[in-house]
């Protein structure tokens, strides 16, 4: 852990998770000054803001950093939280980041050309500023939610650790994208009815033809897409995340909770007289994820066709449609049949300590590919920030690369306005070794 | 040889309907509609609905015409049936909403149409509003709605109409989501004689 007096500095990243630690190699790699301000320690939230049975969705051989990677003995496993946290831990001392830890930011505003970053530690300067604080940092429940009589138990999927924490009886977990699914197969199987609440998803096997559905992803160049190519971006950044389970071949689509006894209704829409509403648009949020899931194992399919090269690879499959009871439920009487409501209802992104003008009205950075709308000022690691894998873990080099070489050349910009006089370009360092990291949780 | 991309003709205007998406994401308060109907009871069962001016883009805005609907119910209610139940009404605005939307996603994605037909049933069970037996519900027991198209695509494409036309169906979503609805009354002031009129 880095010591280091507040003071000026060429530039500051807020957060130690896998973004900010990315940003941290490739400044480094540039040469340019630089601290990572952490509020506790490297990777927080996953230490301590998520249940004890989540694994990453991507498998370990997937798990890298520039310059660095995954060579444990289980490149097929799915890190637990616990491992992410030693691998970006790892990675932090690896990598030599400047990481200064326990160091919350309270307010950021704007200084002489630059950023002043408040901390209870003293105030910062600094040129260019990189918010590397993730999307997920405020839990979201629907309003819905004020309706629930008080004597049901209520939590949101960040404060859930694992089922001993809730009475028994029936759980209504809203939300079906990966931490709804996920929950809701936990849940189950721990003895507690679960009433599963679906609005639109994101229906994928964990396996196709033989293969897991990352390394199809990743190998077809699906995740490589570009945020530019998309029709609708706002609504391509919206996409929820995938039913997927860390599970080396395990599916948890909604028939495969079907199976385990999950009863499936719509989305929750509304509360009256004690009662969960649940939409009667199940079937269609139902086909549209199938018509969606098959559209994308086409793709895969021509992809692979294209290259005329199969090992590994078993025969095209679909799978069965997605099974709706014939008279879907449409409301629950939550004080006679429910015990507990789960909201896996997301999270958004907390600005309200940037007081900088770069946020809208509804909450999100005004920003262009991760250049927000304020001189040095940038942003990585959210959802779809440049390309569809700009929030993973192997996300984040690329864009981390192109957001630090505009960041060096506005440095560079705007020390020749400043001095007046032409400054050398910054040259690289030079890239570091590829080294080998630990195996995660040895 | 030369390719000839054909340009579908489903007589929607896609780029209006974009450029509104787009002016109206930038003015959200130009998108706060407001629908209005009247309706003016005739005799027994026999009603008759008008519509004609709403409230969008920030003003007052007309239909080109009135347009009116009689409702009724069927002779074996001992009505006269002079329209449509009004029950039977939903189910055409239903399929009237979801049939433009076929239309308009279509036209974005280039699919000629050549003909769309929907047929809508809804069963229902009258012991709920004849009060017979408190555990049936008014409305309907549920809505099937079968849409045939003939369109140059594939069956997967066609069901991925029909599908993001309900994703964006404000019919659809007024029928399978709860709606606070208010209903408020006035009674109409005794008209005054003028032989009341003490002098």
């Amino acid at each position: 852990m880095l010591t280091r007096l507040a003071g000026y500095i060429d530039v500051i990243v807020i957060g130690a998770g896998h973004s900010g630690l990315a940003m941290s190699a490739v400044l480094g790699e540039r040469g340019i000054d630089h601290v990572v301000l952490e509020r506790s320690e490297v990777a927080n939230s996953w230490r301590t803001e998520r249940w004890d049975s989540l694994r990453l969705l991507t498998p370990n051989w997937l798990s890298r950093l520039p310059g660095y990677g995954y060579v444990g003995d289980d490149p097929d496993g799915f890190m637990t939280s616990a491992e992410i946290g030693e691998f970006l831990d790892d990675y932090a001392k690896w990598s030599s980041a400047p990481v200064i830890s326990h160091s919350t930011v309270l307010r950021v505003t704007r200084a002489d050309a630059g950023y002043r970053v408040a901390t209870a530690q003293g105030d910062w300067t600094c040129r260019a500023l990189v918010l590397a604080t993730g999307a997920y940092n405020q839990p979201v429940t629907p309003r819905v939610a004020q309706g629930v009589p008080a004597r049901i138990h209520q939590l949101h999927a960040r404060s859930y650790r694992n089922p001993d924490q809730l009475p028994p009886g029936r759980v209504l977990v809203v939300g079906s994208s990966a931490t709804g699914v996920q929950l809701a197969r936990e849940l189950q199987r721990s003895g507690r009815p679960v009433t599963l609440a679906v609005g639109e998803h994101v229906r994928m096997p964990r396996i196709y033809r033989a293969r897991d559905i990352q390394w199809w992803m990743l190998a077809a160049g699906l995740l490589e897409r570009r945020i530019e190519e998309e029709d609708d971006p706002q609504r391509a950044r919206r996409v929820p995340s995938p039913q997927l389970v860390g599970m080396p071949g395990v599916t948890l689509d909604l028939n495969a909770l079907r199976e385990h006894g999950v009863e499936i209704v719509g989305r929750l829409v509304g509360m009256r007289d004690g009662k969960a509403q649940f939409s009667g648009s199940l079937r269609n949020v139902c086909a549209l994820a199938d018509l969606k899931l098959n559209r994308l194992l086409t793709a895969l399919d021509q992809w692979v066709e294209g290259r005329g090269r199969t090992f590994g690879i078993s025969a095209p499959e679909r799978f069965a449609p997605t099974v709706v009871d014939d008279v879907p439920r449409l409301e629950i009487d939550l004080c006679a049949d429910v015990r507990t409501v789960l909201w896996a209802t997301g999270y958004r992104p907390d600005y309200s300590w940037l007081k900088v003008p770069v946020v809208d009205p509804r909450g999100d950075l005004v920003h262009n590919l991760g250049v927000v709308a304020a001189p040095g000022l940038y942003v990585l690691g959210l959802p779809y920030l440049r390309r569809r894998k700009s929030s993973f873990i192997h996300g984040a080099e690329d864009d981390a690369r192109e957001l630090g070489a505009h960041l060096a050349d506005y440095l560079d910009g705007s020390e020749r306005g400043r001095s007046g006089s032409c400054v050398a370009p910054r040259s690289a360092r030079g890239s570091f070794p590829v080294a080998a990291a630990r195996r995660a949780g040895a | 040889m030369t390719m000839q991309t054909k340009i579908a003709d489903n007589g929607v205007n896609v780029a209006a309907l974009l450029g509104a998406r787009e002016a109206l994401s930038r003015a959200p308060e130009a998108a706060r509609f407001k629908w209005r109907a009247t309706s003016k009871w005739l005799k027994g069962t026999h009603s008759r609905g008008t519509v004609e001016g709403f409230f969008g883009l920030g003003g007052e805005q007309m239909h080109r015409q009135s347009y009116q609907f009689d409702c009724d119910h069927p002779e074996i209610f001992a009505s006269e049936d002079n329209g449509a139940a009004p029950v039977e009404l939903v189910l055409v605005a239903l399929a009237g909403c979801l049939s433009a939307g076929v239309a308009a996603v279509a036209q974005k994605r280039n699919i000629q149409l050549r003909s769309v037909q929907a047929t809508v049933e809804a069963p229902m069970d009258i012991q709920g509003i004849l009060g017979i037996d408190p555990e049936i519900r008014n409305g309907f027991d549920r809505i099937k709605i079968h849409y045939e198209i003939d369109a140059d695509a594939s069956a997967e494409e066609v069901a991925a109409l029909v599908a993001q036309s309900q994703k964006r169906s404000a019919v659809f979503d007024v029928i399978t989501n709860p709606t606070d609805v208010s209903v408020t009354t006035s009674k109409v002031e005794d008209r005054v004689v003028p032989g009341n009129i003490e002098c």
